[in-house]
């Protein structure tokens, strides 16, 4: 495997005595596209801004792209891509004038009509940014970012405040940049963001990763137990299960009818024995749902303390 | 020589963002010409004796191209320096591979070539309107101030950004800096007019030190070359401690 793009060790970083970031360690392979996930105040962005060359640190090992960022340099800034948490564009410039002039700063730039395609503004190239609608904007801003053609990508929180629609778009967008062979570090709040978009993810909660992995494994999603609900009829018990996990039954209902939910590693035989039993006793299981754990249970499992 | 083409390349969408931005083009180059003339109307053509004895459109050409560059340079920046930054695109600009004086220098370029814009516009409707003598003989004078003061007042400008906390207080902070000091130093209200006294505040700021430099080189009935070299050291002192202080502490990231 080549250099990490990003390697990072015992990072810490305070704010007048309180500790935003306690201790961060991951690393960031080249062609990845990884996740930061977490609840606002969980220290991401300053994370991702001492890993722009923005702010400094207190303690820790980092390494962007062989470099230092504490010491940025002007050959190291050609090489990578900042898009902010807040759209910075210049209100009564083009999109075309606005990539023009990023173009400017940067020794090889891409094309700009290029880049007007790469994130789908060809019908508002001539528009000036506060024409353009929020979804729109935060696209300039990515293009902006890609004009220098740059190895690796920062996207803060790309489509926070978007509409539905809106972000399917982004995500279009960032998932096409995979195919560009651009390494790429999202920081985002939307688990689903982190599920579509992310090769790897890790969430972090009060200054720490709590969990790192894929994001169908993530926190050990895998081998959570699936859980099975339905409403018990009145009156009825239910038969013993040989390995019932755990069984929670809910209060009752007006009519005296009782939520059951079943935790369990072995699904596939509990409802074996469940529907059959039901079948043996004329009773319809009303509600019956199978879930395997989401994204948002582990999330919300790690980052609620 | 790199830098150079950077710093031409942002002067020009520096300009691109000046005549686009409709509060720009107003206050910095309607709002000197609407004063020229409403002062004209309102006070006619007397002359003023105890002023060299010009008359008083001869007088108002200097006080509003005074004006007119302050406004371009310090006024200009401060406003849209500050607004840049709350507004992220300096943040922005620093994580590109652009040295970061290319961009203060873009900006600095726009203020200056629209300084110089407004002096030939404020003299060509005082030769046309009012028949203000155009001072030929004196333009070294004028160009020496010109250069002195805008270079000055720029520097200024940018140490104002270092007190204003917010893009809303931008406007309020260089009004309350800017007004008093054009009426205390014969700007707004010929010399003659204001109390001896006052006028000695006035001198210790460089608003006041700026005009009359101007005023001896636009004036037909200046003596010699026109320079007021003591008037320009004055400018001269404050730029520099602009200069100190925007480098000194000087933002790139927005306070809010």
């Amino acid at each position: 495997m080549s250099e990490p793009v990003i390697s990072i060790s015992g990072l810490r970083k305070s704010y007048d005595g309180l500790e935003a970031v306690k201790g961060i360690d991951l690393e960031v392979a080249r062609e990845e596209v990884f996740a930061v996930l977490g609840p606002n105040g969980a220290g991401k962005t300053t994370t991702v801004e001492i890993l722009e060359g923005y702010r400094d640190r207190d303690a820790g090992e980092v390494s962007v792209l062989g470099v230092d960022p504490a010491f940025p340099t002007s050959t190291w800034r050609e090489k990578i891509g900042i898009v902010l948490q807040n759209t910075t564009l210049e209100p009564v410039l083009s999109v075309e004038e606005s990539l023009q002039q990023y173009a400017g700063y940067y020794r090889n730039p891409r094309r700009v009509d290029e880049v007007i395609e790469l994130v789908g503004l060809q019908e508002q190239a001539g528009t000036r940014a506060r024409k353009l609608s929020g979804g729109q904007q935060r696209r300039l801003d990515v293009g902006i970012a890609l004009i220098g053609d740059p190895e690796l990508l920062f996207l803060d929180e790309p489509t926070t405040g978007f509409d539905p629609s809106a972000r399917r778009q982004a995500w279009e967008m960032i998932a096409g940049l995979r195919d560009l062979g651009k390494t790429v570090l999202l920081t985002t709040h939307y688990m689903e963001e982190a599920q579509v978009l992310a090769d790897r993810v890790a969430i972090i909660s009060d200054g720490r990763i709590v969990a790192l992995d894929t994001p169908d494994n993530l926190g050990d999603r895998d081998q959570l137990p699936t859980t099975i609900s339905f409403v018990l009829p009145v009156g009825a018990v239910l038969p013993d299960m040989p390995d019932p996990g755990v069984v929670q039954i809910g209060g009752e209902t007006g009519s005296g009818e009782q939520t059951v939910r079943i935790s369990s590693r072995d699904p596939v035989a509990e409802l074996n024995r469940l529907t059959g039993w039901a079948i043996e006793q004329g009773f319809e299981l009303e509600q019956l749902e199978v879930r395997r754990p989401s994204l948002e249970d582990v999330y919300l499992e790690l980052t609620e303390s | 020589m790199r830098g150079l083409s950077l710093a031409l390349h942002e002067f020009r969408f520096a300009q691109k963002v000046f005549w686009r931005n409709p509060a720009s083009v107003f206050f910095t180059a309607l709002l000197p010409v609407l004063f020229l003339l409403i002062f004209a109307t309102i006070f006619g053509n007397d002359r003023i004796d105890e002023v060299d004895g010009v008359k008083i459109t001869t007088y108002y050409i200097p006080a509003i191209v005074t004006l007119a560059v302050i406004s371009a340079t310090m006024v200009n920046l401060a406003m849209n320096v500050t607004i840049a930054r709350e507004e992220g695109l300096l943040k922005r600009g620093r994580g590109t591979p652009m040295p970061p004086w290319v961009f203060i220098a873009g900006r600095v370029g726009n203020s200056i070539v629209i300084s110089t814009i407004m002096l030939v516009v404020v003299t060509l409707i005082g030769k046309l309107l009012y028949d203000a003598p155009i001072p030929w003989e004196r333009a070294p004078a004028v160009a020496v101030t010109l250069i002195v003061g805008a270079a000055a007042f720029c520097c200024l400008g940018l140490a104002i950004t270092v007190m204003v906390p917010s893009r809303e207080a931008a406007s309020a902070i260089t009004n309350a800096i800017t007004l008093p000091l054009y009426f205390l130093s014969g700007i707004f209200i010929p010399e003659s007019e204001i109390p001896e006294g006052v006028l000695s505040i006035a001198d210790f700021f460089p608003v006041r030190g700026f005009f009359e430099a101007f005023f001896s080189a636009y004036s037909p009935n200046t003596i010699g070359a026109g320079f007021e070299w003591g008037e320009l050291a004055t400018v001269a002192v404050w730029g520099l401690a602009g200069l100190v202080i925007a480098l000194r502490y000087f933002r790139w990231t927005p306070r809010n």
